[in-house]
């Protein structure tokens, strides 16, 4: 392969795409699927066909188009259609013909959902089929690899990535340029490992699923630019098992780059071999830890061990590896297109570039978006979001996932950094947003997230096993009004210890949910423990069921 | 080959130490006490008990002394009023998570868990405890495992592993439903790996693993055979 026939395949698909005067895009990313948006890409396809224009229209399942909320979504031309069901297919084949969109289905592109976001990671979510290589070929996909391999040196695209400014994306935020650097330099036995961490596992988060349902092959090419550049040559793919369509398209992308000689052994006719193999998680949140991800991928129990040595000097199998996170890949071929300056461009001082976040809760438009990083919390929530539906008051937004914290409304214009987060008590998190109105009760929320941390605490060190455990029984009780003002005292000790001695990450950060709503909710904490009364309505007490 | 020769300072003293010594080992050699559970000299380190955390200056982070290495001028608290609290938690939560009632145990008097306590001046546990219907099995001929009593300290895992080369005993679950388990949980009794070798026994630091026919308080453990097998291997661990 070499970028004469890149290009070719390129033009071809492109001649081809024209071949049709008509395309209609179908979501079929999990989302959508689910809403039934299968039944309406093969009754489309069926009216095309009795409509006699096969020839003139096209109809391709495409990823993640955003507005989830919204889904089954299609774009029909520059249309873009919202809930669509199968039944509405006569009517958007007829306006192929007549010209005039069906206004009942339209959505509205110009809303701010669609036009506050900037987007570089899902470039290509909602055009491309994820299914044909081609199709991201022609989108300029494998370019930026091709040139790498034939043209820079491995230490001129570490240059770029560290001139990009990017942070990792998996939550830390830890700069990717020098975690790549110090795995380029690390030397001992010369064999060395690439890790696509996509075993993405906080409640409400699903932005590594959309990226690897919609565009497979940018993760695949950032992986390969990353080994290029760190002097790896097999790659593995953590994804977890409740994935199934992320999987298979995975799988499909794999073949196809190998055929094309896109991976595999010698690179575009150069020295240069990359082997990735897709490995599946068990479902366990604790193997999106680094080295419990790394000893899973070994076939061993996935627990963390300490670190150091961390995975750059000892990873995979005591080799030094690199280990990223999906969204993190998915930047890579563009800024090695662009250029690392480009990229440093967007975002914020110390926040290079853009997010993806994943919106679920109490927010009338749900989905994904992506925003450059520094954007004010308000203008996701209100602008992007719609804000909070049924016309009720925000209460907190929740970052992060089980390791983030609740930010409440006092801070809704804190620009959203990896900095700014922290500072209130927040992470980044790898991207997910849950938004929580006047109607839920943030001890409640706090039970849920400990009891997540404490049912996926794999149980190797004692604060994490057995701390979360006591944690969710006091906030059990809380909830049930079975408790005395001491209980807080003893809640909040806890956190400290569970913070401060855990081993890794999941317990280093499983009391953040409940120390932030400590800090920004306490008088309902109090009004459980004091007054018996839960101020939102959503604990129940069991004298107070008795009195009524 | 020769291995680089650190100083540092833990708790005021100067030190030095070979670059592949861990804290703890350095401590150890030195006469500074650093109280731990899971590690056990001839076994490989997992840091999972915690109670060896120390402080480093300069660093927010607590580092467990067992798997954390030496490094040229560090300055190593290993006791503070807040590693006194911290640690003591600790036990208080390895109590409150089993059964450790050592008035009834066969290992009364010879527990390291109990031993810790006291020396640690833990004088209650602040968490109501948390008592699981755990099972014993007694299938053995010769020993028993009371899974009540058990920490977790995955000592018998790896003495089983790394130094008998059987691998009988192992972990399973996860979370506080985690238990050590035999031959992919078969009562021991009917394990086809077991070789009956004890050392699971003797290296377990409370009651959950003894000998048939010990009452209270008769089960001590015996461990001189670890450190001269480990001697006897050379220096390779």
């Amino acid at each position: 392969m070499t970028s004469e026939e890149l290009q070719e395949i390129a033009t071809t698909e492109k001649e081809k795409q024209a071949q049709h005067p008509h395309h209609i895009c179908v979501c079929t990313a999990a989302g959508c699927l689910s809403a039934g948006s299968g039944d309406v890409k093969k009754a489309l396809e069926k009216e095309v066909l009795e409509a006699g224009m096969k020839d003139e229209c096209h109809v391709k399942g495409v990823g993640c188009m955003g507005l989830c909320s919204a889904g089954p979504l299609i774009t029909v031309d520059n249309t873009m259609y919202r809930d669509v069901k199968p039944e509405d297919s006569t009517d958007i084949v007829r306006s192929l013909e007549d010209g005039k969109p069906v206004k009942r289905l339209r959505c509205d592109t110009s809303a701010p959902f669609f036009t506050r976001q900037s987007k570089i990671v899902l470039e290509n979510s909602g055009f491309i089929d994820p299914e044909r290589i081609e199709d991201y070929i022609a989108a300029g996909g494998y370019s930026a690899l091709l040139s790498v391999v034939t043209e820079k040196r491995p230490g001129e695209v570490l240059e770029q990535v560290i001139k990009s400014g990017l942070r990792g994306r998996g939550g830390a935020g830890y700069p990717t340029g020098l975690k790549w650097s110090t795995v380029a330099k690390a030397q001992n036995s010369g064999q060395k490992y690439v890790i696509c961490n996509a075993d993405e596992g906080d409640p409400g988060a699903f932005m590594d699923r959309a990226v690897l349902e919609s565009d497979p092959h940018r993760v695949l090419e950032g992986m390969a630019i990353a080994a290029y550049a760190v002097g790896a040559n097999r790659g593995y793919i953590y994804v977890r098992a409740e994935y199934p369509l992320a999987v298979k398209h995975l799988r499909t992308a794999i073949r196809q780059a190998e055929r094309l000689e896109l991976l595999g052994n010698d690179v575009a006719g150069t020295h240069f071999t990359f082997k990735v193999e897709a490995r599946l998680g068990a479902g366990a949140f604790v193997c999106g830890e680094e080295t419990a991800l790394i000893n899973s991928v070994e076939g061993k129990r996935g627990t963390p061990r300490p670190r150091p040595p961390y995975p750059a000097q000892e990873g995979l199998w005591g080799h030094p590896t690199l280990i990223n996170n999906v969204e993190t890949f998915a930047n890579i071929a563009p800024i090695l297109r662009n250029g690392g300056e480009w990229f440093s461009k967007i975002g914020t001082a110390k926040s290079k570039g853009t997010k993806v976040f994943a919106l679920a809760g109490r927010i009338n438009n749900t989905g994904l978006i992506e925003v450059p990083m520094g954007i004010p919390l308000r203008e996701i929530i209100y602008d992007i979001g719609g804000g909070i539906p049924d016309g009720r008051g925000f209460k907190a937004v929740q970052t992060g996932g089980p390791s983030g914290g609740c930010i409440p409304s006092d801070h809704l214009d804190l620009p959203v950094d990896y900095e700014s987060l922290a500072k209130v008590g927040s992470i980044m998190g790898s991207g997910g947003m849950i938004v929580t109105d006047e109607g839920s009760c943030m001890v409640d929320v706090a039970k849920f997230f400990i009891e997540f941390c404490m049912s996926e605490s794999c149980g190797k060190c004692v604060p994490c096993r057995v701390g979360t455990t006591h944690l969710y029984h006091l906030l059990e009780r809380i909830c049930a009004g079975d408790s005395e003002e001491r209980d807080l005292a003893t809640l909040e000790e806890l956190c400290d210890v569970v913070r401060n001695t855990s081993l890794c990450g999941l317990g280093q950060s499983a009391p953040n949910p409940i120390m932030s709503t400590l800090h920004y909710f306490r008088d309902e904490y109090q009004a459980h423990v004091i007054e018996k009364r839960c101020p939102a309505g959503v604990c129940h007490f069991a004298d107070q069921e008795v009195k009524a | 080959m020769s291995t680089a020769i650190k100083t540092f300072v833990i708790d005021g003293r100067d030190v030095s130490a070979t670059a592949d010594q861990t804290i703890l080992a350095v401590a150890r050699e030195h006469g500074i006490f650093i109280p731990s559970l899971c590690n056990l000299q001839g076994l490989h380190a997992v840091g999972a008990c915690r109670l060896c955390v120390v402080e480093v200056k300069g660093a927010k982070k607590l580092f467990p002394a067992c798997t954390t290495a030496i490094d040229e001028g560090m300055e190593v608290t290993t006791d503070s009023e807040r590693l006194q609290k911290y640690r003591r938690t600790i036990l208080e939560l390895l109590f409150s998570e089993r059964n450790h009632i050592c008035s009834v145990c066969v290992t009364n008097g010879n527990c390291e868990l109990q031993s810790l306590a006291q020396k640690l001046d833990m004088t209650h546990v602040h968490f109501p405890y948390l008592y699981p219907k755990l099972t014993v099995d007694a299938s053995h001929e010769r020993f028993v495992v009371d899974h009540n009593r058990c920490i977790l300290c995955s000592r018998c895992i790896r003495v089983c592993d790394e130094i008998e080369g059987a691998h009988t005993w192992d972990m399973m679950g996860r979370g506080i439903d985690c238990r050590v388990i035999t031959d992919l949980m078969q009562p021991w009794g009917s394990s086809e790996t077991c070789t009956s070798c004890g050392k699971c026994v003797h290296v377990c630091p409370t009651g959950a693993l003894s000998e048939k026919g010990k009452s209270v308080a008769e089960m001590s453990k015996r461990r001189q055979f670890l450190p001269y097998l480990t001697l006897m291997r050379g220096r390779e661990r």
